[in-house]
């Protein structure tokens, strides 16, 4: 109890600072770049609550990320939804997607999931691809609307709306992983075959991850296209956004709900530092060098380093 | 009358064309202790499987005090009151011993849930019971043999069940803990819960069990008294050939 009160203190904190950013930074560009890092934020953590508790590995956060963001597009185009609601009917398409990609395949245990959520990202593509409504391989615009008069830019507003969702992602990750189903999550990743006989409903768990890992993923994608004022298959659909989710939190450390938000804080910190400083293109590269680096040297995260670390100190006079 | 704690009726299980198991039928009433031995192969690993329904059995019957269970999933079996150990120990090994009962405790009672205080307790006795209390907060992976076999155990002890199913929890024990186990076994029984045990400890099999069943070639070729299993022309077959 005392550790959610520190929590919801250090939440209603984040959310006046980055309410007092919109009205006191000036530089425009800030905001453009801190979205991303809180973006992937959500990516990363939302990954984690399947990947990083359950141990079933999703390689298309792409697929979840843009068909939420197309979900937002398409509802614009045919009833001007307003955002809220964009955000939540994104995160409904993409909630029922992952659950349907976990029903089809987990019921067996291993990389049938894996290997379905690639499928995934490839069909979904190529389906958006050939819609012309929302464009199809063209891409269309998406004309931002004045902002409120609170916020001097709509850029400022998604900055502060991706940061409200960054913020219940993690607080929901948290909830997750101190409950009764975190536990149930971390028997699963560790062995499945015990974790049932010992009485844990491994299908019904890994189904409810799936849902809430997807739901997020979209709910990230959903202001994707508000905020590029334009989108189109190639870039919402890429590869990026699946290593990203997986790299960040395996980087950050993925036994904990705090390894996503560091993970991502560095990796999408550093990839934008990058594309200003050196170049656009070295992004990725960036991205795999050091998964592989932590991989290696560090294959509990940072977090685990820092674990060590301290478990070391402590052991010294 | 009431049934039997477990009745397994006309069992079958193929892998492609092999047979695993044919017809196998038993019952077990409610606090006996039945020991199944039959040599490598025989399908006895495969038969608690389908009991515990880990594998889905192709046809026939697995009853839980008269409730047939074959179309339940393994948790809801557990939930019942079927607890299994498993041959290798397969123990969660990113948890400490105590939070591995934990996780036993906290579901596998299912409805019956009780406070988290009572787990707790619940949590220590069982701990106590199998000498792990020193051993509470230790990483499972420094855990010596004898100890994952205990912690195997435990864990199925801590869903608190009526009928106990052992596959080879005493294999790789020296002497002196082979009759502590049995010991521990013991106490349990007479405490009610039923229990079925796979060894191919001779001693263990014979001193523990109230009655044999011999599997060979997923049947069962002799079911009664330990003694009279064991010198039964049959079983003397399998064992020693000839």
């Amino acid at each position: 109890m005392r550790n959610w009160s520190r929590f919801l203190i250090g939440a209603t904190l984040s959310v006046l600072l980055a309410l007092g950013l919109t009205r006191f930074v000036g530089n425009e560009y800030f905001f453009f770049a801190t979205y991303v890092v809180l973006q992937f934020i959500v990516l990363a953590t939302a990954w984690n609550i399947l990947g990083g508790y359950g141990g079933y590995v999703n390689f298309g956060a792409s697929a979840f990320f843009a068909v939420g963001a197309y979900c937002a597009v398409a509802l614009t185009q045919s009833y001007a939804l307003a955002l809220p609601l964009q955000i939540l009917a994104a995160a409904l398409v993409t909630g029922l997607l992952g659950f349907a990609v976990g029903a089809l395949t987990l019921r067996l245990r291993g990389i049938y999931f894996s290997i379905a959520t690639v499928a995934v990202a490839v069909i979904c593509e190529t389906v958006i691809m050939n819609w012309s409504f929302v464009g199809g391989a063209r891409g269309t615009t998406v004309l931002q609307p004045a902002a409120p008069a609170f916020f001097s830019s709509y850029t400022r507003l998604l900055f502060f709306v991706m940061a409200l969702l960054a913020l219940l992602a993690v607080a929901f990750a948290r909830f997750v992983e101190t409950s009764w189903i975190g536990r149930g999550l971390r028997a699963i990743r560790d062995n499945e075959e015990a974790a049932e006989s010992v009485g844990v409903p491994t299908l019904k768990l890994k189904l409810f991850a799936a849902t809430a890992s997807g739901a997020l993923m979209g709910a990230a994608g959903a202001p994707f296209a508000l905020y590029m004022n334009f989108i189109e298959p190639t870039s919402a659909f890429s590869l990026n956004y699946s290593v990203s989710a997986l790299a960040m939190p395996l980087i950050g450390g993925s036994a904990n709900w705090l390894g996503p938000v560091i993970g991502a804080i560095l990796l999408a910190g550093t990839q934008q530092i990058v594309t200003v400083t050196i170049s656009s293109e070295l992004n990725v590269l960036i991205v795999g060098l050091l998964l592989v680096v932590f991989v290696v040297a560090a294959p509990h995260g940072i977090l685990g380093l820092w674990h060590k670390l301290v478990a070391r100190g402590g052991q010294r006079p | 009358m009431s049934a039997p704690l477990l009745q397994v009726g006309a069992l079958f299980k193929r892998f492609g064309g092999f047979t695993a198991l044919a017809a196998v039928s038993f019952d077990v009433p409610a606090g006996q202790r039945l020991g199944i031995i039959g040599p490598n192969g025989s399908g006895k690993t495969t038969l608690i499987n389908c009991i515990c329904g880990t594998l889905r059995h192709d046809n026939g019957s697995v009853r839980l005090s008269g409730v047939d269970v074959s179309a339940l999933p393994t948790y809801r079996r557990t939930r019942l009151g079927l607890a299994r150990s498993f041959q290798i120990p397969r123990p969660f090994y990113s948890m400490s011993v105590a939070q591995n009962i934990a996780v036993a405790l906290e579901y596998g009672v299912g409805r019956r849930r009780v406070h988290a205080s009572a787990a707790r307790k619940e949590g220590l006795t069982v701990l106590d019971r199998l000498g792990l209390t020193a051993k509470a907060n230790a990483d499972v992976g420094s855990l010596t043999q004898v100890d994952l076999r205990r912690l195997e155990l435990a864990r199925a002890l801590a869903t608190q069940p009526r009928l106990l199913i052992l596959d080879e929890v005493m294999a790789g024990l020296s002497s002196v803990e082979v009759d502590d186990m049995l010991e521990t076994l013991a106490s349990l029984n007479r405490e009610g819960i039923t229990i079925v045990m796979i060894e191919h400890i001779m001693r263990a099999i014979m001193g523990f069990s109230q009655r044999v069943i011999c599997l060979d070639a997923g049947s069962i070729v002799a079911d009664g008294e330990p003694a009279a299993v064991i010198n039964s022309a049959i079983v003397q077959k399998i064992y020693l050939g000839g």
